[in-house]
């Protein structure tokens, strides 16, 4: 099974809600360029049902290079961390996959 | 940025369609999203990231008011890591003082 893309996605506004192609592609751009663009502002964003998206700020630490074992600090930073919501948890609580991800 | 608020920023910034047409789109792709990992199928969009679930082993939990010890079953949980593209317009903001 691939996976979920974006033109996935289109695909069901334009067979679901009759939205035209162009329509289809577009709101599925908004929907992530809009996303990206709140986080980008240090924005938090709540998809209740889904998850949170949060932003970390994350001090300057020790770090080492894995291959030469050089010590070099890594830099102070932000990043994005997802929070699924409890209804997603349940969801995919359930999935019998055999094999793990 | 909550749902509602992400749906009249989309609708804003466009003509074609009314906020409730919007809202509608916006509940289709995260249900969409939600649907594909319950059965655990990975989310890939270029430039944001992706979704996948991550396994989680049984273990042996506890019951937090009586202490009595209970089996926890293997499970899944969703995963999201950032893409490149995300990663460095978020640690950017950091720069430029957000």
């Amino acid at each position: 099974m691939g996976a979920l893309t974006k033109a996935d996605m289109a695909e069901r506004l334009y067979e679901e809600l009759g939205l035209n192609k162009r329509e289809a592609k577009e709101m599925v751009e908004a929907f992530f360029d809009e996303i990206r663009d709140a986080l980008s502002h240090n924005e938090q964003v709540k998809l209740s049902g889904f998850g949170n998206f949060d932003l970390r700020d994350k001090k300057q630490r020790p770090g080492r290079n894995p291959k030469t074992g050089e010590e070099i600090p890594i830099s102070a930073r932000r990043v994005v961390t997802f929070r699924p919501g409890q209804k997603l948890k349940q969801k995919v609580e359930a999935y019998a996959g055999t094999q793990p991800q | 940025m909550t749902k509602s608020e992400l749906v009249e920023i989309i609708a804003s910034k466009q003509t074609q369609l009314s906020v409730k047409d919007v809202e509608l789109a916006v509940k289709t792709v995260i249900e969409h999203m939600s649907q594909a990992l319950a059965e655990g199928q990975r989310i890939e969009i270029r430039g944001f990231g992706s979704f996948s679930l991550h396994y989680r082993a049984p273990r042996t939990g506890r019951n937090p008011k009586t202490g009595e010890p209970v089996q926890l079953p293997a499970k899944y949980v969703p995963h999201f890591k950032p893409g490149k593209e995300l990663r460095e317009e978020v640690n950017d903001s950091l720069k430029q003082g957000y």
